[in-house]
Protein backbone atom coordinates (compact mmCIF):
# COMPACT_ATOMS: atom_id res chain seq x y z
CA UNK A 1 0.00 0.00 0.00
CA UNK A 2 0.98 3.45 -0.72
CA UNK A 3 2.00 6.27 1.88
CA UNK A 4 -0.15 8.99 -0.27
CA UNK A 5 -2.91 10.73 1.61
CA UNK A 6 -4.94 13.96 1.38
CA UNK A 7 -2.09 15.37 3.34
CA UNK A 8 0.43 14.39 1.38
CA UNK A 9 -1.28 15.75 -2.13
CA UNK A 10 -2.51 19.27 -0.48
CA UNK A 11 1.98 19.91 0.72
CA UNK A 12 2.90 19.00 -2.59
CA UNK A 13 0.59 20.96 -4.39
CA UNK A 14 1.50 24.12 -2.58
CA UNK A 15 5.68 22.95 -3.15
CA UNK A 16 4.32 23.10 -6.96
CA UNK A 17 2.30 26.37 -6.51
CA UNK A 18 -0.56 24.25 -7.82
CA UNK A 19 -4.06 25.24 -6.73
CA UNK A 20 -6.51 22.34 -5.86
CA UNK A 21 -9.94 22.13 -5.03
CA UNK A 22 -10.99 19.45 -3.04
CA UNK A 23 -12.33 17.62 -5.04
CA UNK A 24 -9.10 17.60 -7.14
CA UNK A 25 -7.39 16.38 -4.23
CA UNK A 26 -9.90 13.44 -3.09
CA UNK A 27 -9.08 11.98 -7.57
CA UNK A 28 -5.60 12.95 -7.21
CA UNK A 29 -4.72 10.96 -3.82
CA UNK A 30 -6.20 8.07 -5.17
CA UNK A 31 -5.02 8.27 -9.07
CA UNK A 32 -1.38 9.01 -7.47
CA UNK A 33 -1.41 5.94 -4.85
CA UNK A 34 -2.46 3.94 -7.84
CA UNK A 35 0.88 5.24 -9.35
CA UNK A 36 3.14 4.63 -6.34
CA UNK A 37 1.82 1.12 -5.90
CA UNK A 38 2.50 0.64 -9.05
CA UNK A 39 6.30 1.34 -8.81
CA UNK A 40 6.32 -0.51 -6.07
CA UNK A 41 6.39 -3.79 -7.90
CA UNK A 42 9.76 -3.07 -8.78
CA UNK A 43 10.71 -3.95 -4.91
CA UNK A 44 9.37 -7.14 -5.48
CA UNK A 45 12.10 -7.92 -7.89
CA UNK A 46 15.14 -5.77 -7.18
CA UNK A 47 17.10 -7.83 -4.38
CA UNK A 48 19.88 -6.54 -2.91
CA UNK A 49 22.34 -7.81 -6.09
CA UNK A 50 20.94 -5.30 -8.70
CA UNK A 51 22.23 -2.07 -8.21
CA UNK A 52 20.26 1.00 -8.37
CA UNK A 53 19.35 2.49 -11.33
CA UNK A 54 18.21 6.28 -12.96
CA UNK A 55 18.89 6.01 -16.53
CA UNK A 56 17.78 2.96 -18.68
CA UNK A 57 21.28 3.19 -20.86
CA UNK A 58 24.24 2.82 -18.84
CA UNK A 59 26.14 5.84 -20.74
CA UNK A 60 28.13 8.53 -18.74
CA UNK A 61 30.35 11.66 -18.88
CA UNK A 62 28.50 13.32 -21.59
CA UNK A 63 30.34 16.88 -21.58
CA UNK A 64 31.18 19.90 -23.65
CA UNK A 65 34.24 22.11 -24.30
CA UNK A 66 34.78 25.21 -22.44
CA UNK A 67 34.15 27.34 -25.75
CA UNK A 68 31.27 30.35 -25.68
CA UNK A 69 28.56 29.50 -28.23
CA UNK A 70 24.85 30.58 -29.24
CA UNK A 71 24.85 33.51 -26.45
CA UNK A 72 21.48 35.54 -26.78
CA UNK A 73 21.47 39.38 -27.22
CA UNK A 74 19.29 40.40 -24.27
CA UNK A 75 16.47 41.81 -26.93
CA UNK A 76 16.07 38.00 -28.28
CA UNK A 77 16.45 37.17 -24.71
CA UNK A 78 13.51 39.49 -23.48
CA UNK A 79 11.41 38.69 -26.55
CA UNK A 80 8.93 36.32 -24.47
CA UNK A 81 8.95 38.07 -22.01
CA UNK A 82 5.34 39.17 -20.03
CA UNK A 83 7.34 42.47 -18.90
CA UNK A 84 10.74 44.04 -18.81
CA UNK A 85 12.79 47.26 -18.53
CA UNK A 86 14.54 46.97 -22.10
CA UNK A 87 17.46 45.19 -20.70
CA UNK A 88 16.04 42.73 -17.84
CA UNK A 89 12.67 40.96 -16.70
CA UNK A 90 10.64 42.44 -14.78
CA UNK A 91 8.76 40.58 -11.72
CA UNK A 92 6.58 41.29 -9.40
CA UNK A 93 7.90 42.13 -5.80
CA UNK A 94 7.90 38.73 -3.73
CA UNK A 95 7.34 39.62 -0.36
CA UNK A 96 8.12 37.56 2.85
CA UNK A 97 11.24 36.29 1.52
CA UNK A 98 14.55 38.45 1.51
CA UNK A 99 16.77 37.92 -1.39
CA UNK B 1 13.61 46.45 14.22
CA UNK B 2 14.47 46.08 17.71
CA UNK B 3 18.16 45.91 18.70
CA UNK B 4 18.97 42.19 19.41
CA UNK B 5 19.91 41.10 23.59
CA UNK B 6 23.80 40.61 23.72
CA UNK B 7 25.52 38.63 26.24
CA UNK B 8 28.85 39.84 26.80
CA UNK B 9 31.92 37.51 24.56
CA UNK B 10 33.75 36.08 27.34
CA UNK B 11 30.56 35.19 29.69
CA UNK B 12 28.94 33.46 26.84
CA UNK B 13 31.81 31.65 26.36
CA UNK B 14 31.77 30.44 29.97
CA UNK B 15 28.30 29.78 29.79
CA UNK B 16 28.27 27.59 26.20
CA UNK B 17 30.52 26.06 24.12
CA UNK B 18 30.10 26.94 20.16
CA UNK B 19 29.70 25.33 17.43
CA UNK B 20 30.43 25.88 14.04
CA UNK B 21 29.78 24.54 10.43
CA UNK B 22 30.62 26.84 7.33
CA UNK B 23 29.40 26.45 3.59
CA UNK B 24 31.49 28.41 1.31
CA UNK B 25 30.35 28.81 -2.63
CA UNK B 26 33.75 28.97 -5.17
CA UNK B 27 32.23 30.92 -8.64
CA UNK B 28 34.79 29.11 -10.69
CA UNK B 29 36.17 31.46 -13.72
CA UNK B 30 35.76 28.74 -16.30
CA UNK B 31 35.09 30.54 -20.04
CA UNK B 32 31.55 29.43 -20.20
CA UNK B 33 28.59 28.39 -17.82
CA UNK B 34 28.14 25.01 -15.75
CA UNK B 35 25.76 23.45 -18.18
CA UNK B 36 25.55 25.83 -21.00
CA UNK B 37 27.88 27.69 -23.63
CA UNK B 38 27.17 31.28 -22.71
CA UNK B 39 29.94 33.46 -21.09
CA UNK B 40 30.85 33.41 -17.44
CA UNK B 41 31.63 36.78 -17.04
CA UNK B 42 31.17 40.15 -14.30
CA UNK B 43 30.17 43.11 -15.53
CA UNK B 44 28.33 42.85 -18.85
CA UNK B 45 25.14 44.16 -20.01
CA UNK B 46 22.03 42.40 -17.96
CA UNK B 47 20.61 39.36 -20.44
CA UNK B 48 23.63 39.38 -22.90
CA UNK B 49 25.83 36.59 -21.08
CA UNK B 50 22.74 34.14 -21.77
CA UNK B 51 21.48 30.99 -23.71
CA UNK B 52 18.37 29.56 -24.02
CA UNK B 53 19.17 26.91 -21.02
CA UNK B 54 19.68 29.99 -18.91
CA UNK B 55 16.15 31.39 -19.66
CA UNK B 56 14.80 27.78 -18.90
CA UNK B 57 13.26 28.23 -22.40
CA UNK B 58 11.26 24.95 -23.16
CA UNK B 59 13.23 22.20 -25.37
CA UNK B 60 16.17 23.68 -23.89
CA UNK B 61 18.75 20.95 -22.45
CA UNK B 62 21.92 21.37 -19.76
CA UNK B 63 25.18 19.96 -20.80
CA UNK B 64 27.73 19.80 -18.72
CA UNK B 65 31.32 21.78 -18.60
CA UNK B 66 34.37 19.48 -18.91
CA UNK B 67 36.22 22.35 -17.75
CA UNK B 68 34.40 23.38 -14.97
CA UNK B 69 34.04 19.20 -13.93
CA UNK B 70 38.08 19.59 -13.54
CA UNK B 71 38.03 22.48 -11.55
CA UNK B 72 35.84 20.67 -9.23
CA UNK B 73 38.15 17.65 -8.79
CA UNK B 74 41.31 19.59 -8.51
CA UNK B 75 39.43 21.62 -5.72
CA UNK B 76 37.97 18.39 -4.57
CA UNK B 77 41.52 17.11 -4.11
CA UNK B 78 43.42 20.57 -3.00
CA UNK B 79 41.09 20.13 0.02
CA UNK B 80 42.06 16.46 0.90
CA UNK B 81 39.10 14.61 0.00
CA UNK B 82 37.68 11.58 -1.73
CA UNK B 83 36.96 11.72 -5.11
CA UNK B 84 33.73 10.14 -6.35
CA UNK B 85 33.82 6.97 -8.84
CA UNK B 86 30.66 8.30 -9.78
CA UNK B 87 28.46 11.38 -9.48
CA UNK B 88 25.32 12.94 -10.09
CA UNK B 89 23.42 16.04 -10.19
CA UNK B 90 19.99 17.04 -8.94
CA UNK B 91 17.60 18.77 -8.84
CA UNK B 92 16.60 21.19 -5.95
CA UNK B 93 13.15 22.33 -7.04
CA UNK B 94 12.53 25.67 -5.53
CA UNK B 95 10.41 29.15 -6.97
CA UNK B 96 11.81 32.29 -7.06
CA UNK B 97 12.69 34.65 -10.22
CA UNK B 98 16.86 33.92 -9.77
CA UNK B 99 16.17 30.76 -11.80
CA UNK B 100 14.25 30.64 -14.36
CA UNK B 101 13.82 26.82 -14.09
CA UNK B 102 12.08 27.13 -10.61
CA UNK B 103 14.78 24.94 -9.81
CA UNK B 104 18.70 24.70 -9.38
CA UNK B 105 21.02 22.12 -10.80
CA UNK B 106 23.18 20.65 -7.65
CA UNK B 107 23.85 17.53 -6.36
CA UNK B 108 22.31 15.95 -4.03
CA UNK B 109 23.46 12.33 -2.61
CA UNK B 110 26.32 11.94 -5.00
CA UNK B 111 28.36 14.96 -4.66
CA UNK B 112 31.68 14.77 -6.80
CA UNK B 113 34.00 15.08 -3.71
CA UNK B 114 33.65 14.07 0.09
CA UNK B 115 35.54 13.36 3.39
CA UNK B 116 38.18 15.07 3.29
CA UNK B 117 39.83 18.12 5.68
CA UNK B 118 42.49 21.22 5.98
CA UNK B 119 44.44 22.35 7.75
CA UNK B 120 44.45 26.37 8.15
CA UNK B 121 46.89 28.53 10.42
CA UNK B 122 45.65 30.90 12.88
CA UNK B 123 47.04 34.22 13.57
CA UNK B 124 49.48 33.05 16.16
CA UNK B 125 50.94 30.31 14.45
CA UNK B 126 48.42 27.39 15.67
CA UNK B 127 47.34 24.66 13.44
CA UNK B 128 43.93 23.85 12.78
CA UNK B 129 42.04 20.90 11.44
CA UNK B 130 38.64 21.74 9.73
CA UNK B 131 37.04 18.61 8.64
CA UNK B 132 35.11 18.63 5.18
CA UNK B 133 32.27 16.19 4.48
CA UNK B 134 31.70 17.24 0.99
CA UNK B 135 32.39 19.53 -1.74
CA UNK B 136 29.51 19.57 -4.74
CA UNK B 137 28.71 21.16 -7.99
CA UNK B 138 26.45 23.11 -8.72
CA UNK B 139 24.67 26.50 -10.98
CA UNK B 140 24.67 29.84 -9.64
CA UNK B 141 21.35 32.14 -9.17
CA UNK B 142 20.51 35.35 -11.33
CA UNK B 143 20.65 38.67 -10.11
CA UNK B 144 17.61 40.75 -8.70
CA UNK B 145 17.19 44.32 -8.06
CA UNK B 146 14.43 45.68 -6.10
CA UNK B 147 13.01 48.72 -6.82
CA UNK B 148 10.75 51.00 -5.30
CA UNK B 149 10.50 51.27 -1.50
CA UNK B 150 12.61 53.14 0.93
CA UNK B 151 15.67 50.74 1.23
CA UNK B 152 16.10 48.71 -2.00
CA UNK B 153 15.22 45.99 0.05
CA UNK B 154 12.88 43.16 -1.00
CA UNK B 155 10.02 44.48 1.62
CA UNK B 156 8.13 47.46 0.26
CA UNK B 157 9.67 46.75 -3.39
CA UNK B 158 7.28 47.31 -5.97
CA UNK B 159 8.83 44.92 -8.27
CA UNK B 160 12.42 42.71 -9.30
CA UNK B 161 14.34 43.26 -12.39
CA UNK B 162 16.14 40.32 -13.39
CA UNK B 163 19.54 39.52 -15.21
CA UNK B 164 20.67 35.70 -15.90
CA UNK B 165 23.76 36.63 -16.55
CA UNK B 166 24.72 34.94 -13.31
CA UNK B 167 22.26 31.88 -13.64
CA UNK B 168 24.15 29.17 -14.59
CA UNK B 169 28.20 30.12 -13.85
CA UNK B 170 29.31 27.16 -12.20
CA UNK B 171 29.93 27.26 -8.60
CA UNK B 172 31.63 24.56 -6.21
CA UNK B 173 29.78 24.47 -2.67
CA UNK B 174 32.26 23.19 -0.04
CA UNK B 175 30.43 22.37 3.42
CA UNK B 176 32.09 21.24 6.37
CA UNK B 177 31.15 18.98 9.33
CA UNK B 178 30.55 20.76 12.46
CA UNK B 179 33.29 22.31 14.02
CA UNK B 180 33.97 21.72 17.55
CA UNK B 181 36.49 23.27 20.20
CA UNK B 182 37.45 26.53 18.36
CA UNK B 183 36.00 28.42 21.70
CA UNK B 184 36.80 32.31 21.59
CA UNK B 185 38.43 31.77 18.59
CA UNK B 186 35.30 30.34 16.35
CA UNK B 187 35.32 33.67 14.17
CA UNK B 188 38.99 33.72 13.64
CA UNK B 189 39.01 29.89 12.32
CA UNK B 190 36.20 30.41 10.16
CA UNK B 191 38.09 33.64 8.88
CA UNK B 192 41.60 31.41 8.46
CA UNK B 193 39.28 28.82 6.51
CA UNK B 194 37.67 30.77 4.12
CA UNK B 195 40.85 32.42 3.54
CA UNK B 196 43.12 29.49 3.10
CA UNK B 197 40.37 28.25 0.80
CA UNK B 198 41.16 31.66 -1.17
CA UNK B 199 44.66 30.95 -1.25
CA UNK B 200 43.66 27.54 -2.66
CA UNK B 201 41.80 28.30 -5.52
CA UNK B 202 43.58 31.10 -6.58
CA UNK B 203 46.70 29.05 -6.46
CA UNK B 204 44.44 26.98 -8.36
CA UNK B 205 44.25 29.26 -10.81
CA UNK B 206 39.94 28.04 -10.67
CA UNK B 207 38.43 30.94 -9.25
CA UNK B 208 38.93 35.24 -9.37
CA UNK B 209 37.69 34.07 -5.25
CA UNK B 210 37.05 38.19 -5.15
CA UNK B 211 34.72 38.30 -2.02
CA UNK B 212 33.16 42.12 -2.80
CA UNK B 213 31.74 40.36 -6.05
CA UNK B 214 30.64 37.37 -4.73
CA UNK B 215 33.25 35.04 -6.62
CA UNK B 216 33.76 33.53 -2.80
CA UNK B 217 30.55 33.70 -0.39
CA UNK B 218 30.12 32.12 2.89
CA UNK B 219 27.32 30.74 5.15
CA UNK B 220 28.40 30.10 8.87
CA UNK B 221 26.17 28.02 10.98
CA UNK B 222 26.46 28.84 14.17
CA UNK B 223 24.74 26.92 17.75
CA UNK B 224 25.62 27.19 21.07
CA UNK B 225 25.04 24.31 23.47
CA UNK B 226 25.52 24.61 27.78
CA UNK B 227 28.40 22.94 29.00
CA UNK B 228 28.75 19.73 29.50
CA UNK B 229 25.97 19.28 27.26
CA UNK B 230 25.93 16.48 24.14
CA UNK B 231 23.54 17.23 22.03
CA UNK B 232 23.90 20.51 19.66
CA UNK B 233 21.88 23.56 20.06
CA UNK B 234 19.62 24.55 17.11
CA UNK B 235 21.56 26.71 14.74
CA UNK B 236 21.12 29.91 12.57
CA UNK B 237 22.50 30.17 9.42
CA UNK B 238 23.91 33.60 8.18
CA UNK B 239 24.55 34.63 4.98
CA UNK B 240 25.21 37.90 2.75
CA UNK B 241 28.83 37.68 4.72
CA UNK B 242 30.99 39.40 2.48
CA UNK B 243 34.71 39.78 3.30
CA UNK B 244 37.55 38.03 5.78
CA UNK B 245 36.57 40.48 8.12
CA UNK B 246 32.46 40.13 8.65
CA UNK B 247 32.64 36.75 8.89
CA UNK B 248 34.46 36.98 12.12
CA UNK B 249 32.27 39.73 13.80
CA UNK B 250 29.21 38.16 12.35
CA UNK B 251 29.83 34.57 14.30
CA UNK B 252 31.18 36.40 17.12
CA UNK B 253 27.52 38.49 17.41
CA UNK B 254 25.91 35.24 16.62
CA UNK B 255 27.58 33.93 19.47
CA UNK B 256 26.39 36.66 21.65
CA UNK B 257 23.19 37.03 20.29
CA UNK B 258 21.79 33.67 20.90
CA UNK B 259 23.73 33.21 24.51
CA UNK B 260 21.41 36.05 25.47
CA UNK B 261 18.52 34.23 24.17
CA UNK B 262 19.17 30.92 26.00
CA UNK B 263 20.49 32.30 29.03
CA UNK B 264 16.67 33.87 29.39
CA UNK B 265 15.13 30.30 28.85
CA UNK B 266 14.48 31.54 24.99
CA UNK B 267 14.89 28.99 22.01
CA UNK B 268 16.70 29.58 19.19
CA UNK B 269 14.77 30.04 16.43
CA UNK B 270 16.25 27.61 13.12
CA UNK B 271 16.34 30.24 10.28
CA UNK B 272 18.52 32.21 8.07
CA UNK B 273 20.22 35.38 9.09
CA UNK B 274 21.46 38.16 7.31
CA UNK B 275 24.37 39.90 7.67
CA UNK B 276 24.28 43.74 7.82
CA UNK B 277 27.93 45.12 7.12
CA UNK B 278 26.98 48.68 8.01
CA UNK B 279 25.35 47.99 11.53
CA UNK B 280 27.64 44.96 12.45
CA UNK B 281 24.28 42.98 13.11
CA UNK B 282 22.08 40.15 11.86
CA UNK B 283 18.53 40.17 11.24
CA UNK B 284 16.25 37.01 10.90
CA UNK B 285 15.03 36.06 7.20
CA UNK B 286 13.11 33.27 6.21
CA UNK B 287 12.33 30.95 8.89
CA UNK B 288 13.35 26.95 8.17
CA UNK B 289 9.64 25.90 6.94
CA UNK B 290 8.60 23.30 4.56
CA UNK B 291 9.34 26.02 1.43
CA UNK B 292 12.70 24.14 1.90
CA UNK B 293 11.26 21.36 1.29
CA UNK B 294 13.55 21.29 -2.30
CA UNK B 295 12.19 17.37 -3.39
CA UNK B 296 15.23 17.06 -4.46
CA UNK B 297 15.65 14.22 -7.35
CA UNK B 298 18.39 12.91 -9.60
CA UNK B 299 18.68 15.58 -12.82
CA UNK B 300 16.76 13.02 -15.63
CA UNK B 301 18.43 15.66 -18.46
CA UNK B 302 21.75 15.24 -17.48
CA UNK B 303 23.92 11.68 -17.38
CA UNK B 304 26.07 10.80 -14.41
CA UNK B 305 29.76 11.70 -14.05
CA UNK B 306 32.07 9.22 -13.57
CA UNK B 307 35.53 11.02 -13.67
CA UNK B 308 38.58 8.31 -14.99
CA UNK B 309 41.20 7.70 -12.28
CA UNK B 310 43.73 9.19 -14.79
CA UNK B 311 41.83 11.94 -15.25
CA UNK B 312 42.25 12.33 -10.99
CA UNK B 313 45.77 11.44 -11.21
CA UNK B 314 46.82 14.19 -13.41
CA UNK B 315 45.09 16.61 -11.54
CA UNK B 316 46.12 15.52 -8.40
CA UNK B 317 49.98 15.15 -9.86
CA UNK B 318 49.32 18.97 -10.95
CA UNK B 319 48.11 20.25 -7.42
CA UNK B 320 49.95 23.28 -6.78
CA UNK B 321 51.99 23.30 -3.02
CA UNK B 322 49.91 23.34 -0.31
CA UNK B 323 49.62 26.96 1.33
CA UNK B 324 51.38 26.01 4.33
CA UNK B 325 54.43 24.67 2.51
CA UNK B 326 53.92 27.41 0.23
CA UNK B 327 54.50 29.71 3.13
CA UNK B 328 57.36 27.61 4.60
CA UNK B 329 59.03 28.53 1.40
CA UNK B 330 58.03 32.46 0.78
CA UNK B 331 59.32 33.14 4.03
CA UNK B 332 62.85 31.38 3.27
CA UNK B 333 63.11 33.43 -0.32
CA UNK B 334 62.03 36.34 1.19
CA UNK B 335 63.97 36.63 3.89
CA UNK B 336 61.30 37.65 6.04
CA UNK B 337 61.67 37.74 10.29
CA UNK B 338 58.65 35.68 11.80
CA UNK B 339 56.53 38.94 12.88
CA UNK B 340 56.77 40.58 9.18
CA UNK B 341 55.58 37.46 7.49
CA UNK B 342 53.04 36.60 10.15
CA UNK B 343 51.69 40.09 9.60
CA UNK B 344 51.05 39.55 6.08
CA UNK B 345 49.62 36.02 6.18
CA UNK B 346 47.38 37.86 9.37
CA UNK B 347 46.26 40.45 6.93
CA UNK B 348 45.15 38.14 4.24
CA UNK B 349 46.92 39.45 1.82
CA UNK B 350 50.27 36.58 1.42
CA UNK B 351 48.11 35.98 -2.01
CA UNK B 352 48.26 40.12 -3.09
CA UNK B 353 52.28 40.32 -1.58
CA UNK B 354 53.10 36.76 -3.48
CA UNK B 355 51.98 38.44 -6.96
CA UNK B 356 53.39 41.35 -6.67
CA UNK B 357 56.85 40.06 -6.19
CA UNK B 358 56.29 37.53 -9.35
CA UNK B 359 55.10 40.69 -11.07
CA UNK B 360 58.54 41.87 -10.59
CA UNK B 361 58.71 44.31 -6.99
CA UNK B 362 61.10 43.20 -4.20
CA UNK B 363 59.43 41.32 -1.34
CA UNK B 364 59.78 44.48 0.84
CA UNK B 365 58.33 46.70 -0.98
CA UNK B 366 55.72 44.41 -1.96
CA UNK B 367 54.75 44.44 1.16
CA UNK B 368 55.04 47.97 2.53
CA UNK B 369 52.52 48.76 -0.60
CA UNK B 370 49.94 45.99 1.12
CA UNK B 371 50.38 46.23 4.53
CA UNK B 372 50.53 49.77 4.72
CA UNK B 373 48.95 52.52 1.79
CA UNK B 374 47.02 49.72 0.82
CA UNK B 375 45.50 48.37 3.95
CA UNK B 376 45.14 51.85 5.30
CA UNK B 377 43.04 53.40 2.17
CA UNK B 378 41.11 49.51 2.23
CA UNK B 379 40.47 50.05 5.53
CA UNK B 380 39.03 53.82 5.10
CA UNK B 381 37.02 52.85 2.00
CA UNK B 382 35.73 49.22 4.31
CA UNK B 383 36.50 47.17 1.13
CA UNK B 384 39.07 44.27 0.80
CA UNK B 385 42.65 45.70 -0.39
CA UNK B 386 42.53 43.11 -3.43
CA UNK B 387 39.57 45.38 -4.75
CA UNK B 388 41.74 48.25 -5.25
CA UNK B 389 44.45 47.68 -7.45
CA UNK B 390 46.01 44.73 -9.30
CA UNK B 391 49.32 43.29 -7.89
CA UNK B 392 50.89 43.96 -10.89
CA UNK B 393 49.76 47.43 -11.03
CA UNK B 394 51.70 48.16 -7.56
CA UNK B 395 54.65 45.68 -9.42
CA UNK B 396 54.80 48.80 -12.06
CA UNK B 397 54.36 51.47 -9.69
CA UNK B 398 57.28 49.73 -7.39
CA UNK B 399 58.92 50.02 -10.58
CA UNK B 400 58.58 53.55 -11.18
CA UNK B 401 59.84 54.49 -7.98
CA UNK B 402 63.02 52.81 -8.53
CA UNK B 403 63.28 53.90 -12.30
CA UNK B 404 63.50 57.21 -10.35
CA UNK B 405 60.69 58.82 -12.49
CA UNK B 406 58.52 59.53 -9.00
CA UNK B 407 59.55 59.65 -5.79
CA UNK B 408 57.94 57.78 -2.02
CA UNK B 409 55.02 60.45 -1.80
CA UNK B 410 54.06 61.02 -5.67
CA UNK B 411 54.07 57.38 -5.89
CA UNK B 412 51.34 57.93 -3.20
CA UNK B 413 49.32 59.91 -5.78
CA UNK B 414 49.67 57.76 -8.41
CA UNK B 415 48.32 55.21 -6.52
CA UNK B 416 45.48 57.09 -5.85
CA UNK B 417 44.93 57.20 -9.19
CA UNK B 418 44.77 53.84 -9.70
CA UNK B 419 42.21 52.72 -7.15
CA UNK B 420 40.20 55.57 -8.73
CA UNK B 421 40.84 53.21 -11.81
CA UNK B 422 42.82 56.50 -13.71
CA UNK B 423 44.61 54.22 -15.98
CA UNK B 424 48.11 52.03 -15.89
CA UNK B 425 50.71 53.72 -13.93
CA UNK B 426 52.70 55.48 -16.86
CA UNK B 427 48.85 57.70 -18.02
CA UNK B 428 48.45 57.97 -14.53
CA UNK B 429 52.33 59.77 -13.84
CA UNK B 430 51.41 61.85 -17.39
CA UNK B 431 47.61 62.70 -16.75
CA UNK B 432 48.37 64.22 -12.91
CA UNK B 433 51.83 65.52 -13.79
CA UNK B 434 53.40 63.48 -11.23
CA UNK B 435 57.14 62.89 -12.58
CA UNK B 436 59.76 63.92 -10.04
CA UNK B 437 61.97 67.26 -11.14
CA UNK B 438 65.35 66.42 -11.20
CA UNK B 439 66.56 69.45 -13.40
CA UNK B 440 69.34 71.22 -11.74
CA UNK B 441 68.46 74.36 -12.76
CA UNK B 442 65.00 74.02 -11.04
CA UNK B 443 66.16 72.86 -8.03
CA UNK B 444 68.83 75.03 -7.65
CA UNK B 445 66.49 78.30 -7.66
CA UNK B 446 64.52 76.29 -4.60
CA UNK B 447 67.53 75.08 -3.17
CA UNK B 448 68.48 79.27 -3.33
CA UNK B 449 65.32 80.21 -1.55
CA UNK B 450 65.22 77.57 1.28
CA UNK B 451 68.84 78.79 1.86
CA UNK B 452 68.14 82.38 2.02
CA UNK B 453 65.87 81.69 4.92
CA UNK B 454 68.48 79.10 6.35
CA UNK B 455 71.99 80.71 5.97
CA UNK B 456 74.11 78.69 8.45
CA UNK B 457 73.00 75.02 7.30
CA UNK B 458 76.09 75.83 4.89
CA UNK B 459 78.09 75.99 7.86
CA UNK B 460 76.70 73.17 9.70
CA UNK B 461 77.69 70.74 6.60
CA UNK B 462 81.00 72.29 5.75
CA UNK B 463 81.80 71.61 9.71
CA UNK B 464 80.69 68.08 8.88
CA UNK B 465 76.89 67.96 10.15
CA UNK B 466 75.72 66.50 7.06
CA UNK B 467 72.45 65.82 8.48
CA UNK B 468 71.63 69.50 8.45
CA UNK B 469 70.71 69.33 4.44
CA UNK B 470 67.62 67.34 5.56
CA UNK B 471 66.05 71.06 6.84
CA UNK B 472 67.02 72.71 2.83
CA UNK B 473 65.83 69.25 1.30
CA UNK B 474 62.58 69.72 3.30
CA UNK B 475 61.59 73.20 1.76
CA UNK B 476 62.73 72.39 -1.31
CA UNK B 477 60.65 69.40 -1.17
CA UNK B 478 57.29 71.59 0.17
CA UNK B 479 58.02 74.33 -2.18
CA UNK B 480 57.68 72.40 -5.39
CA UNK B 481 55.07 70.09 -3.87
CA UNK B 482 56.56 66.74 -2.58
CA UNK B 483 58.10 66.58 -6.50
CA UNK B 484 61.80 67.18 -6.41
CA UNK B 485 64.53 64.26 -6.29
CA UNK B 486 65.22 64.17 -2.99
CA UNK B 487 68.77 62.41 -3.66
CA UNK B 488 69.75 65.33 -6.18
CA UNK B 489 68.56 68.03 -3.97
CA UNK B 490 70.83 66.37 -1.18
CA UNK B 491 74.04 65.95 -3.62
CA UNK B 492 73.25 69.66 -4.50
CA UNK B 493 73.76 70.96 -1.15
CA UNK B 494 76.38 68.87 -0.25
CA UNK B 495 78.12 70.33 -3.57
CA UNK B 496 77.35 73.86 -2.35
CA UNK B 497 78.90 73.31 0.89
CA UNK B 498 81.60 72.04 0.23
CA UNK B 499 82.44 74.68 -2.72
Amino acid sequence: MSDITEDTVRHLANLARIALTPDEVTTLTSELAAIVSAVEKVNEVATADVPATSHPIPMENVWREDVVADELTSEQALTGAPDHDGSRFRVTAILGEEA
Amino acid sequence: MAKDALMDFDKALEKFEPVIGLEVHVELSTKTKMFSSASNIFGADPNTAVTPVCLGLPGSLPVVNKEAVRYSISLGLALGCEIAETCRFARKNYFYPDLAKNYQISQFDEPIAFEGSLEVELDNGDIVTIPIERAHMEEDAGKLTHVGGATGRIQGAEYSLVDYNRAGVPLVEIVTKPIYGTEGRAGEVARAYVSTIRDIVRGLGISEARMERGNLRCDANVSLRPRGDEKLGTRTETKNVNSLRSIERAIRYEIQRQAALLDKGTAIIQETRHWHEDTGTTSPGRPKSDADDYRYFPEPDLLPIRPSRELVDELRAALPEPPAAQRRRLKAEWGFSDVDFQSIVNAGLLVEVRETVEAGANPQSARKWWMGELSRTANEMNVEPSSLVTPTQVAELQSAVEAGTINDKLAREALAGLIANEGTVAEIIEKRGLTVVSDDGALIAAIDAALASQPDVLEKIASGKVEAAGAVIGAVMKAMGGKADAARVRELVIERASA
